[in-house]
């Protein structure tokens, strides 16, 4: 919020000098290559993404045998898309959580941030944010309508709180008016919020409509 | 331990924030704090991901909710580098005293001495097999535990005490309570349990909703259900 903004930008400068300090003596000591900054803004700036969950669900929607293995057993199914998690990647044990006409899913970390980095990419600041880990599992209903999402009341309401290494993906409902898509034009749709939960996707207009 | 970290549950943060476009780093040091967590890695100060978790929920709690997720790290990887005999506090200090911040700001990191043994990983991942069974099977009832740690736990405030029900098991995992602290790795089974959100948040409380936690064994015990 704007009121806050002087405040954020000085308590920014303080961490900012503070980095700044500890990398020129990691640099001195020769324990962080100077190239290393400028590889991790390539590598986590550009390369992952959410795209690799939007491939993921978009299978799922295409294949019937996949969405099946995929909620089975997620990291073997990421794996079949050549999605493996790797030092950091946190894929020890994907669970794929599937929303339907009667279930609505929604993932969060209260006590850190953990986060399906492999398939999503880095988070998004607000689900680090003090605000959503703290209300998401008291007020999920709430949350979800400041996202502009509104959940009937009839519909169940899961959230899914990583408190261990097992990490989370939602499966969306695929939305209507997409017959016949091919899996990268479905995979185009699905933006990272939707598998995190606090979106879903909207049905596409018809031809002429 | 309940530091400012486990904010399940807790009021007073205000409505969201959400940034449109959101870039992956907004300013070079936060990439840069994430290149020296890999460095402190290499250089043997981390051990492992639930000692760095604790090193962060360590930090002074004032800068654990000012200085935003990478400034949080920021906190702990100075912690850690301390603990681990590569940098002192002084230096630190000083160098960013050189670089314009003032004497007396805030200092995030809260290195212990001495510290907990610098222990990593026995083997890759953090899956373990297990030789004894499952104490709980799935569907059945259960209750957290009420005791509290003073160190490392994944056992959130908002579920201490609480009516559960088993809705998956998943095998033996590194026990993060120990972990943490070098105490080794003792592999405990891990479930997923299901609360209700009114036996979490009382009669009033959003209907419908059921919150779900990836517990661990220790965290458990059986709970008798009323006939």
């Amino acid at each position: 919020m704007s009121h806050d903004h002087d405040h954020d930008h000085e308590t920014l400068s303080g961490a900012a000098l503070r980095a700044e300090a500890l990398e020129a003596l990691l640099l001195e000591k020769g324990v962080l290559d100077p190239s290393e900054v400028d590889a991790v803004i390539a590598n986590y700036g550009e390369r992952v993404g959410p795209l690799n969950g939007a491939r993921v669900v978009a299978r799922a929607w295409s294949d019937e045998a996949y969405r099946q293995r995929l909620l089975a057993d997620g990291t073997a199914a990421a794996a079949e898309l050549d999605i493996v998690g790797g030092p950091g990647g946190q894929m020890e044990r994907l669970v794929v959580v599937e929303n339907s006409s009667t279930v609505h899913n929604v993932v969060v970390c209260t006590l850190c941030s953990c986060y399906p980095w492999a398939l999503l990419g880095l988070p998004p600041r607000w689900y680090k944010d003090p605000a959503y880990r703290s209300r998401v599992v008291r007020e999920p209903r709430a949350v979800l309508r400041e996202f502009g999402l509104e959940v009937p009341a009839d519909k169940a309401l899961k959230v899914w709180d990583s408190s261990a290494e097992v990490r989370y993906l939602v499966l969306p409902e695929r939305p209507e008016g997409t017959e016949g898509f091919s899996e990268e034009q479905l995979a185009a749709l699905v933006p990272r919020e939707a598998m995190i939960g606090v979106a879903v996707l909207k049905a596409l207009a018809g031809e002429g409509a | 331990m309940q530091g400012i970290h486990d904010l399940g549950g807790r009021d007073g943060f205000g409505l969201l924030e959400v940034e449109k476009d959101e870039p992956a780093f907004h300013h070079r040091w936060e990439a840069a704090v994430f290149a020296m967590m890999f460095a402190a890695g290499r250089a043997g100060a981390t051990g492992n991901s639930d000692r760095f978790r604790h090193a962060i929920e360590r930090i002074d709690p004032a800068a654990y909710l000012e200085d935003s997720y990478y400034g949080r790290w920021l906190g702990g990887l100075e912690t850690l580098f301390v603990e681990a005999g590569l940098l002192t506090q002084e230096a630190i200090d000083e160098k960013a005293q050189r670089l314009g911040a003032p004497a007396d700001a805030r200092v995030a990191s809260r290195p212990q001495s001495p510290p907990d043994p610098i222990v990593g990983y026995e083997a890759s991942g953090c899956r373990r097999d297990l030789s004894t069974e499952p104490r709980f099977a799935l569907g059945d009832a259960v209750q957290t535990t009420l005791a509290s740690s003073a160190g490392h736990t994944r056992l959130p405030a908002y579920a201490r005490g609480r009516p559960g029900r088993i809705t998956a098991q998943h095998g033996g995992w590194v026990f993060p309570d120990t972990h943490a602290h070098g105490a080794g790795e003792q592999p405990a089974h891990l479930y997923t349990v299901a609360f209700e959100g009114q036996d979490l948040w009382g009669p009033g409380s959003e209907p419908g909703v059921v919150v779900h936690l990836d517990l661990f064994e220790p965290y458990l015990l059986p709970r008798k259900e009323a006939p």
